[in-house]
């Protein structure tokens, strides 16, 4: 389009502003944890490297990041095995409700995070408490899997559909079976939109909130749970904005693998 | 002949009867999704809307299983209730504008004006907040939104105040939440745009005003559409951003949120009123063919 010198002007300057109001507040929460004042105030009257100390001793931060961790790892695991056979199946078989599962494989994701969550407490308390199962990180990983098979399926699906049906005939006219098949041919092929898809399940699982409210009981505390039952205390303030500042530098991580991993994946996008 | 044989003969026979049988092996992957999604996931949701038609004992807060519309009625006649599901479907709607509004023009020039060479990256930077914990993000809206805080420190020399926590903070920081997933699809749909019918556009004598109109508009409609799901439907269900900026603001997650240990029967019924909407919002937005894209 020939737009004229000052409307790209125009859009030029709009971008910048766009971006700069993008990546203010991410470069405040780094600069905040190195604030002296506990009340976080602007201008910082200094630089101070205390409540990085004092985060590290922090044994309630440390020990949400480890409950994280294992419900992430938990949730990935069980959303890689889930939505890896539905893609397999959606995309291989003709069946009745095809279209249905494959809608139903969104919903978790498309609905409230309240809906979803009230919905698996009353279900977990009616269901696993008489079998003595109380809320706490099993029913937080069943939680975070329900909404976490979408990425895997939607990463494994776009790789189903772009294979050649033909690669794994031509193992099977070659004598290997149906496992041999897969293992040789099929697997190495969907193996990085496998990897992408259990990053942003991982991602998913270790950000969510509203979900695990619901299903981790009072015993199990994730890092996003302790940092908003920790917002708000003026005490708990600076460790807070260490573990933010920490959170928005490990967020690089996963960009830089996404970006490693090959482009036809959906690794850009979070959903 | 090594002592593996036997287990090897056995797993290729397993794969004979596979290889016969597609139903069985269809049988195989789809049961255990099918139980995790459609057993635990979709039976729990059932049971939670089933119970929207109980009732609640007033005076233990025991849910009482007798059928009735009563919870229904409430949400229709009761003023709060419509108030608070008019602002919530008023604050999902204004952010989805705000997003698109300002999204435009990012795009526009991501996709292009700038420099090919440069385009990759600015998608990474586009990317990068959506990797950044939601928390963390609204939290630093909240310090940057305090009481001596930067916008306070930028506007004062103005003689400008801010807006302090409130309906527009929560409005700001949603739109500031799900803005990326705005930009995303308009980049993508200005991108896939082919230079030649801009072209053709001018030759007939369109202005850039009038290209906009006739051409570029009409064809972004479904990518802004795509970005408006994600803007409308995850605003439309937040209450944790409104805690965290939104002062005394009530928005419907906040009062199904208020009412679950109390009286889950109403917690359920107002949880239907966001699913519903989603779900109108889901088959209108399908029709514009925005959805095969997402």
């Amino acid at each position: 389009m020939n737009l004229s010198r000052p409307a790209r002007i125009t859009l030029r300057v709009a971008a910048v502003l766009g971006f700069a109001v993008i990546y203010v507040p991410l470069f405040l929460v780094l600069i905040n944890s190195l604030n002296p004042d506990r009340s976080s105030g602007w201008p910082p009257p200094g630089i101070t490297f205390h409540w990085w100390a004092d985060a590290w001793g922090s044994a309630g931060a440390r020990h949400a990041l480890v409950t994280s961790l294992k419900a992430g790892v938990g949730a990935t695991a069980a959303a890689l095995v889930l939505g890896t056979l539905i893609a397999f199946a959606i995309q291989r078989f003709k069946f009745f409700g095809r279209e249905a599962l494959s809608f139903v494989v969104v919903l978790p994701i498309a609905l409230p995070g309240i809906v979803t969550g009230v919905a698996l407490n009353t279900a977990f308390r009616t269901v696993l408490e008489p079998f003595g199962v109380g809320l706490g990180l099993f029913t937080v990983v069943v939680g975070h899997a329900t909404f976490c098979v979408v990425v895997v399926y939607n990463n494994v699906i776009a790789r189903l559909r772009r294979m050649p049906g033909s690669y794994e005939e031509a193992a099977m006219d070659l004598g290997a079976n149906t496992f041999r098949a897969f293992v040789d041919i099929t697997f190495p092929l969907v193996r990085s939109a496998l990897v992408a898809g259990g990053l942003l399940a991982f991602a998913l699982s270790f950000d969510e909130i509203i979900v695990t409210t619901f299903t981790a009981g009072p015993d199990t505390q994730t890092l996003p749970i302790w940092i908003f039952s920790n917002m708000a205390r003026p005490q708990q303030a600076p460790v807070v904005n260490v573990v933010a500042a920490v959170l928005v530098l490990l967020s690089v991580i996963p960009i830089y693998l996404a970006q490693r991993l090959s482009s036809d994946t959906a690794s850009g996008s979070r959903i | 002949m090594t002592k593996t044989e036997p287990a090897a003969g056995s797993v290729r026979r397993l794969a004979g009867t596979l290889h016969r049988r597609p139903r069985l092996q269809l049988s195989l992957l789809l049961s255990a999704p099918l139980t995790w999604l459609v057993l635990a996931y979709l039976g729990s949701l059932a049971a939670l809307f089933m119970s929207a038609f109980w009732t609640t004992d007033t005076f233990t807060s025991n849910v009482v299983k007798v059928w009735s519309g009563d919870n229904f009625k409430t949400l229709v006649t009761a003023e709060v209730y419509r108030e608070v599901a008019l602002r919530s479907v008023g604050v999902a709607l204004a952010v989805t504008v705000i997003c698109a509004v300002i999204a435009f023009p990012i795009a526009f020039f991501t996709a292009r004006i700038a420099a090919p060479r440069w385009r990759p990256l600015l998608v990474v930077a586009i990317l990068t907040p959506l990797w950044a914990s939601y928390l963390v993000k609204a939290y630093a809206w909240r310090i940057i939104l305090a009481e001596g805080g930067l916008l306070e420190w930028m506007l004062s020399p103005l003689g400008l105040d801010g807006p302090g926590y409130g309906l527009t903070a929560t409005i700001l920081v949603l739109t500031y939440l799900w803005l990326p997933y705005m930009i995303l699809p308009i980049h993508t749909g200005l991108e896939q745009i082919p230079e030649n019918l801009l072209d053709a556009s001018s030759d007939l004598g369109a202005r850039t005003g009038r290209t906009f109109r006739s051409v570029v508009l009409p064809v972004l409609l479904p990518s802004i559409a795509a970005g408006s799901v994600f803007t409308f439907s995850l605003s439309l269900g937040d209450y944790i951003s409104v805690q965290i900026v939104g002062g005394k603001t009530q928005l419907i997650g906040n009062l199904i949120y208020s009412n679950i240990t109390l009286d889950l029967p109403l917690a359920a019924a107002l949880g239907t009123v966001p699913v519903v909407i989603i779900v109108f919002y889901l088959l209108a937005v399908r029709r514009t063919g925005a959805l095969s894209s997402l």
